[in-house]
């Protein structure tokens, strides 16, 4: 009994400071504290955390490098603009419609390349990825190369926290289920996997398809801020930019992925003057992380309620 | 009655047949050996059995159903458990963890309860995690539950696979080396072990063994592997005072 609202009273704890946490961002939006850069940062945070929490599902906890999450988060992104700009539809419609889309297309690819094993997958999902991007170019509907424009913007801290929040949870609640244990024995052994009843083949797609949904949701949230989108802008250096972000927080922790996510972001902001040194270190920063902690900040670890309990119990 | 019933199987890799007319029958309950030097092609009729291998020809009769060919995890969920040679623990993942996998194929709970975390996903949970214990006591790893794997002693981590395997609930085990690389003592522990839970669980059981000794024991009958083929089958009696066998064995002492 005690135990359980001791659960109750953490949960409705960490609700508060969530709360507390969206009010204050609002609160400094609102009041002009947050002018159009900072604003523009906090955005694409939360949208490389929802890209790197994602994609980390599919690399880090299944084991399968997958090279072409932009794609899906064009797919996602184009098919909301049509919901919301073509077709007047409101904003949470676009949503869901940005998140099916490229539900679909993660199925239809992971389907027959999960088949394929560790390179042979890397390659063809960056091909599938440059696919979509090119297909993208030679659709008149859309923009062809010019893509599409005049988008309004729809993306509101609101949407842009929840988004974040709810990619995060439900990430989390699956890996640590039994389809979580199942998704994580392919990557640890996949013969062993199977030879415990666990259809393997399934658990990539499903794992594949969760992610690109969420690569679409990050795609329909940049479209709905940045006014325009463009093929070009979901390339392979796009997807690129995420397995780096997944790989620095360590590949299998979500908590690595979130720190990466706001890492790598804050420092594109803060290197911005300096166009000509920021790819210098930016691989420089890679390739210290790669040599003095190959397995990522994080390695698999992840900060839980546990993690809390004990730094909280050791000061005392 | 015969659970097992193998008839003219066949596997080549390129042009080596690994197994050629090999015909093999278990019943139910029993526990038959399968010896024979190394490299005479044991594992790989284990990795046919559990549908690693597609066999080239033959078929694999089990409980009144050819499973020749079908997806290892098809052939699990008809009741067929193994362990491997060279033990294939989930390395990284805790020792409930590992034993935990094992009941996923009859979890309770379904996705949307796992993302909105109702009580029907604290209940499975709760199963899962009581029956993952069980399985821990009977080998004896209950104290061990948060380890990870891979820091077991080497004859923990064989008894953790055996646990793993008995957890998807099989009909028959079939066992690949139980004993390698355990000592005297370990290894007869390891053959009382299994002698006692093929009562307990009810199973039928297929050890593969290198020593022939260690078989003779527990075995009530004995199939002689060399080079692919069945060149011996009987009671252990019979086994020990073959000239083939005998010959097979001495053949690879001398080479
Ligand atoms: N995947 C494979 N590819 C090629 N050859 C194999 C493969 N698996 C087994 N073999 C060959 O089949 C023969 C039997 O091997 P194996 O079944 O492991 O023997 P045992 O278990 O009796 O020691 C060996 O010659 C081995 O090299
Ligand atoms: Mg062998």
């Amino acid at each position: 009994m005690h135990e359980k609202k001791k659960t109750w009273l953490t949960f409705l704890f960490e609700v508060i400071v969530l709360a507390v946490l969206f009010t204050i961002v609002q609160y400094a939006i609102t009041v002009g504290l947050i002018n159009q850069s900072y604003h523009i940062n906090i955005t694409s945070m939360c949208i490389n955390i929802i890209l790197a929490v994602s994609l980390n599902l599919i690399n880090g906890f299944t084991g399968q490098l997958s090279l072409g999450h932009a794609g899906f988060m064009a797919v996602g992104a184009y098919a909301s603009v049509i919901m919301t700009n073509n077709l007047g539809m409101p904003f949470i419609v676009g949503i869901l419609a940005g998140c099916l889309a490229a539900g679909i297309a993660g199925f239809l690819i992971g389907v027959p390349t999960l088949r394929l094993k560790g390179d042979y997958l890397a390659i063809a999902t960056l091909g599938f990825g440059e696919i979509i991007r090119v297909v993208l170019q030679n659709i008149d509907y859309v923009g062809g190369p010019a893509g599409m424009v005049g988008i309004t913007r729809l993306t509101s801290w609101p949407w842009l926290y929840a988004s974040t929040i709810v990619t995060i949870l439900v990430i989390v609640n699956l890996i640590n289920s039994s389809y979580g244990r199942a998704i994580i024995s392919v990557r640890e052994d996949e013969i062993a996997s199977e030879l415990m009843g666990i259809n393997t083949t399934s658990y990539k797609v499903l794992a594949f398809v969760v992610g690109a949904m969420f690569a679409g949701l990050a795609g329909v949230l940049y479209a709905h801020f940045f006014y325009i989108i463009k093929p070009e802008t979901f390339g392979f250096l796009k997807s690129f930019d995420i397995v780096v972000m997944v790989v620095l927080g360590g590949l299998g922790s979500t908590t690595g992925a979130v720190i990466a996510a706001i890492f790598i972001t804050f420092l594109t902001f803060a290197l911005q003057k300096y166009a000509a040194v920021r790819m210098i270190i930016y691989s420089l920063i890679l390739i210290i992380v790669m040599i003095y902690r190959p397995q990522g900040v994080m390695g698999s670890k992840e900060l839980t309620r546990k993690t809390f309990a004990r730094i909280w119990g050791g000061k005392k | 009655m015969s659970l097992l019933e193998i008839t003219n199987l066949h596997k080549s890799f390129g042009g080596l047949s690994a197994v050629l007319k090999f015909n093999f029958r278990l019943d139910t309950q029993e526990l038959v050996g399968l010896i024979g030097p190394n490299g005479a092609g044991k594992t790989t009729v284990f990795n046919l059995i559990t549908g690693v291998y597609k066999p080239n020809g033959g078929s694999i009769v089990f409980n009144n159903e050819n499973i020749a060919g079908l997806a290892p995890y098809n052939i699990c969920k008809k009741g067929v458990a193994r362990t491997f040679q060279n033990i294939r623990l989930f390395k990284d993942l805790s020792v409930i963890d590992n034993v935990k996998i094992a009941f996923h194929k009859n979890v309770n709970y379904n996705l949307l309860n796992t993302i909105l975390r109702t009580p029907a996903f604290f209940r499975g949970e709760k199963i899962i995690e009581e029956k993952a214990l069980e399985y821990l006591k009977i080998f004896k790893l209950e104290d061990k539950r948060d380890e990870i794997a891979s820091n077991l002693p080497y004859g923990e981590q064989r008894r953790l696979e055996i646990a793993r395997a008995l957890a998807t609930k099989p009909i028959m085990l079939i066992l690949d080396e139980p004993a390698a690389g355990m000592n005297p003592q370990e290894t007869r522990e390891l053959m009382q072990l299994i002698e006692w839970i093929r009562q307990d669980f009810q199973l039928s059981i297929l050890l593969i063994e290198h020593d022939m000794s260690l078989v003779m024991g527990v075995c009530e009958r004995i199939y002689v592997l060399d080079y692919g083929q069945i060149i011996a089958h009987g009671l252990p009696e019979e086994i020990r005072n073959n000239k083939k066998v005998i010959e097979a064995y001495l053949g690879e002492e001398v080479g």
